[in-house]
């Protein structure tokens, strides 16, 4: 797939030079050319002044100055997970550069030029698919970058081109000990014709991917220097803060602002489709002409159920078989004929991403168009959206990626929510000034696109030996992607598979097995929150299983083991972790020790936690051995940093995160009732590593859904009881 | 008129003396490096230092901060701090850095005081700065590396 594309691009970027030059049309980074100064694009096509006269920009994704520096054009979001170096290192890798040289630059928002691969003809970061689907694309970049600083190189000497050699950034000729910088040869590379097939490495040849690159936003965010949404002020700029109804579905029934009005440095009180926004000079201002808004809702269609009676609906819901995600054999006959039965129900709370960084989004109204600054994550629809809103075309929408403190999922909304709301701001003011619009904390915990509230229902017949021959597992929760454009490629036979990945695909070798689901529609938001259906299909599958294994007098590590016959990559990382932890060894007194695995986004991880547990039930979890296998690694310390993160933004969720409802109200506002881990809950962390040569896979999500099943699991262990229930709470 | 002591330079500002440090030091005096994250004194991302000890800007009202010497992130620079940042960059302990300088601020503080710290005084010292990232494992590293750099 990535191939093709490349092929194509280069093929019409020639076109494109002979229509310039026809023309004097200036055509945007596009080019393989020299760029010269005013060459500054309008909206749409982005990326027009970017770089400095002679720079020499081959393609899309990288340009090298005539100072010698190499710009890459990163299309995915940096929020945490590394992918700004990641993309950087397979670029660099194939050009050869020096890993200083490089820095990383955000791309505009163009789908025909920077779409996830992944995704069709949609630009967006999302399902840890960022280095899956670049891995050839940016090689390539760099590879054909690299080809013709060689052909220029060998045009200056007038030698061959196969006795021009490049290391770290610079380009030698042997025989005549004479050598250049890429700097330069930007010039005369510039006029090289684009390689229609770039010569890519042989693995065996990487001198970049799989070793220790350092990150390239360690110093501007170690000196505060980053510059995140939060962070943009622009000339007579406003800041917006919004009124959100207090339950969801409620409207605006009358408004009285005028003691808002009256507050010192508020501008404007407007009504807007998701209630009424403020807006002042600066946030403080914002902030307290909010605190005075006098907001009459209209309740009559507002949802009032609570967290209880959501569940009693669940578990009622459960008695019935729903939507058949998968079926072999024939469970209800085969669980007839068991030995011994073994049920059990999970109750999984709504979960807030709760990003550090709370949404926000600056949008300024201009001539024919928009400009628009966001931790962006879901470039394509948020265009469409945004252009929906102002009567604008899409191409007309630019967008400004800058750093997102954190997102989980959150930046990434079907419905453009918070960017949606910025846009009918700036609307209402008939875009008189730009527009700040920023959500407090307690915003932030109370606007929805939560992870769903489930409710699953499992059970196994064992045969006389112990061995499984019955597996039914049931869920009950919102569809995420119901309602939303992501509905027809996501959902087959009515199966939202978001709601049953890591349950359907269950790897366990079980003869009969049955997976179904219900969707109830509710109107709370609901959203995909790191690792999606998994956050909640690993923690029932590996729970079970291990509670099947114990009821088995099998061991967990073992039973696991022979029922993933089928499944080499699961089988490497128990069988990894369980050696790096030690399993098997015995324990102290009230420690435990639990193992659970897990695929999602084809990566593999395996998590063995340690836990100690005090008699008034208190406990701690002490280290956890991670064994990973995401195919060939392409920054091992970015790797192990995402285990060690995503492990701890899951173990927020096993310890002690829940969104609640009460008479259709969130209950949690802020950090305080919202409680998230801390650095004195955080353990040990160990990563290994699988060395592979299959194609790279995503980190950012995998070692999420893991963690909490390996705690429950080990608190098992420790006290003889089972875990039914997020957040994991021991009781005496 | 408000005075303010930032980063070792005077200020004055018109505003009410109930404003938040925090959104004095950003929207009026333009220094983003410090962040907002919850306004209720629950996650460290405001962390300044007040005459050295840490403080939470987002609570702080800009009346009680006079006479006081504030540093932000931006004005950082003593033989500690460097040392952390410097730990910080080799381990590259940030993932989104969304609460870093947070962070850097109460490691900084903590090993002014404290160039040793225990296992415990660590949690006891950083465990008001929440990191979603989970970034905790190398935070930790990094105070380890900057201790021994200083010690
Ligand atoms: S913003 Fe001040 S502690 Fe969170
Ligand atoms: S690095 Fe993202 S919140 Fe700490």
């Amino acid at each position: 797939m990535a191939t093709d594309r490349i092929v194509n691009v280069s093929r019409r970027q020639f076109l494109k030079v002979g229509l310039a030059a026809g023309t004097g049309l200036t055509l945007g980074v596009y080019l393989p050319t020299l760029r010269s100064a005013g060459a500054a694009a309008g909206p749409g096509k982005a990326g027009g002044a970017m770089f400095k006269a002679g720079t020499f920009e081959p393609n899309a994704f990288v340009s090298i100055g005539a100072d010698n520096s190499v710009t890459v054009i990163a299309k995915h979001l940096e929020m945490g997970q590394g992918t700004y170096t990641g993309l950087a290192t397979l670029v660099a890798e194939e050009l050869d550069a020096a890993w200083s040289q490089i820095t990383v630059k955000p791309a505009p928002a163009d789908a025909n030029r920077y779409n996830n691969l992944l995704w069709g003809s949609t630009q967006g970061t999302g399902g840890s698919t960022a280095i899956a689907n670049s891995f050839v694309q940016m090689r390539k970049a760099g590879a054909a970058a690299r080809e013709m600083l060689v052909g220029a190189a060998a045009e200056q000497w007038g030698v061959s081109t196969s006795d021009v050699t490049v290391r770290d950034g610079i380009v030698r000729h042997q025989a005549t000990e004479r050598s250049v910088t890429f700097g330069e040869l930007a010039e005369r590379a510039g006029r090289q014709p684009v390689p229609v097939e770039p010569f890519l490495k042989d693995p065996s040849e990487f001198r970049l991917i799989g070793s220790h690159v350092p990150r390239k936003d360690s110093r501007d965010k170690t000196h505060g220097t980053a510059i995140f949404t939060q962070d943009i002020q622009l000339p007579g700029m406003l800041t917006a803060l919004v009124a959100h109804p207090p339950r969801f579905g409620a409207t605006v029934k009358s408004l009285d602002a005028s003691a808002t009005k009256r507050v010192k440095g508020v501008t404007d009180v407007v009504q807007i489709p998701t209630g009424v926004a403020v807006l002042a000079k600066d946030f403080w201002s914002a902030k307290r002409g909010r605190d005075v808004l006098r907001v009459d809702w209209d309740e009559s269609k507002a949802f009032t159920l609570g967290t209880d009676e959501i569940l009693t609906e669940y578990r009622a819901l459960s008695k019935n078989p729903g939507a058949v995600a998968r079926k072999e054999g024939d469970t209800d006959q085969a669980m007839a004929r068991a030995a011994r039965v073994i049920e059990a129900d999970y109750v999984f709370p709504y979960l807030a991403h709760a990003a550090l960084e709370p949404m926000n989004c600056v949008i300024k109204v201009s001539g024919d168009g928009c400009e628009v600054w966001n931790g962006e994550q879901f470039q394509t629809p948020d265009q469409m959206a945004v252009a929906n809103v102002l009567g604008l075309k899409p191409e007309h929408v630019k967008i400004n990626m800058l750093y997102a403190g954190g997102s989980f999922g959150r930046r990434a909304n079907p419905q453009s929510d918070y960017v949606v709301e910025a846009a009918n701001i700036v609307k209402a003011i008939q875009g008189k000034a730009p527009v700040k619009l920023v959500w407090t904390r307690e915003d932030d915990m109370r606007a929805g696109y939560y992870r769903p509230m489930y409710f699953h229902r499992m059970k196994a017949g064992l045969d006389d030996a112990g061995d499984i021959i019955a597996w039914q597992h049931r869920i009950v929760g919102q569809s995420i992607i119901a309602g939303t454009a992501f509905e027809a490629s996501l959902a087959q036979d009515g199966i939202d598979q978001t709601s049953v990945e890591g349950a359907a695909n269950v790897p366990y070798a079980v003869p009969n097995i049955t997976v179904d689901l219900h969707s109830p529609k509710l109107p709370v938001p609901v959203q995909w929150w790191r690792s999606v259906g998994s956050t909640h299909t690993a923690f029932a599958v590996e729970t079970f299983i291990d509670e099947l294994a114990v009821a088995a007098r099998r061991d967990p590590v073992v039973l696991r083991r022979t029922l993933l016959k089928n499944h080499p990559r699961h089988r490497g990382v128990v069988g990894l972790a369980a050696e790096k932890s030690r399993w098997g060894e015995t324990l102290p007194p009230n420690r435990g020790r639990g193992i659970a695995v897990h695929e999602s986004f084809n990566s593999y991880v395996a998590q063995v936690a340690d836990v100690s547990v005090d008699k008034d039930g208190s406990y701690s979890v002490d280290r956890v051995v991670v064994a990973v296998d995401c195919g060939i690694a392409v920054n091992p310390d970015i790797i192990r940093a995402q285990m060690e993160g995503g492990l701890g933004f899951g173990l927020s969720a096993a310890l002690s995160s829940q969104i609640t409802l009460n008479a259709g109200r969130v209950v949690q506002s802020n950090f305080h009732d919202y409680t998230v881990l801390r650095m004195s809950e955080m353990p040990d962390v160990e990563v290994h590593i699988v060395q592979s040569t299959e194609s790279p896979t995503g980190v950012g999500e995998p070692a999420t859904p893991v963690i909490a099943p390996a705690v429950a699991n080990a608190l098992a262990a420790a006290t003889g009881k089972r875990f039914y229930e997020l957040p994991l709470l021991v009781t005496g | 008129m408000i005075q303010l002591n930032i980063n070792d330079q005077l200020y004055e500002l018109d505003v009410e003396k109930d404003m938040p440090l925090l959104w004095a030091i950003r929207d009026v005096l333009g220094f983003t490096g410090t962040k907002y994250g919850c306004g209720i004194a629950q996650c460290g991302a405001c962390t300044v230092h007040m005459d050295g000890v840490p403080t939470r800007s987002c609570v702080t009202p800009v009346g009680v901060t006079q006479n006081k010497k504030i540093t932000t992130i931006e004005g950082l620079n003593s033989k500690t701090s460097r040392a952390v940042q410097a730990a910080w960059e080799r381990l590259d302990v940030v993932q989104c850095g969304y609460c870093q300088s947070g962070q850097i601020m109460a490691a900084t503080a903590l090993l002014e005081a404290q160039p040793d710290p225990s296992d415990e005084q660590i949690n006891a010292a950083m465990s008001g700065n929440i990191c979603r990232c989970a970034t905790y494992v190398r935070i930790r590293a990094g105070i380890r590396e900057a201790s021994r750099a200083l010690v």
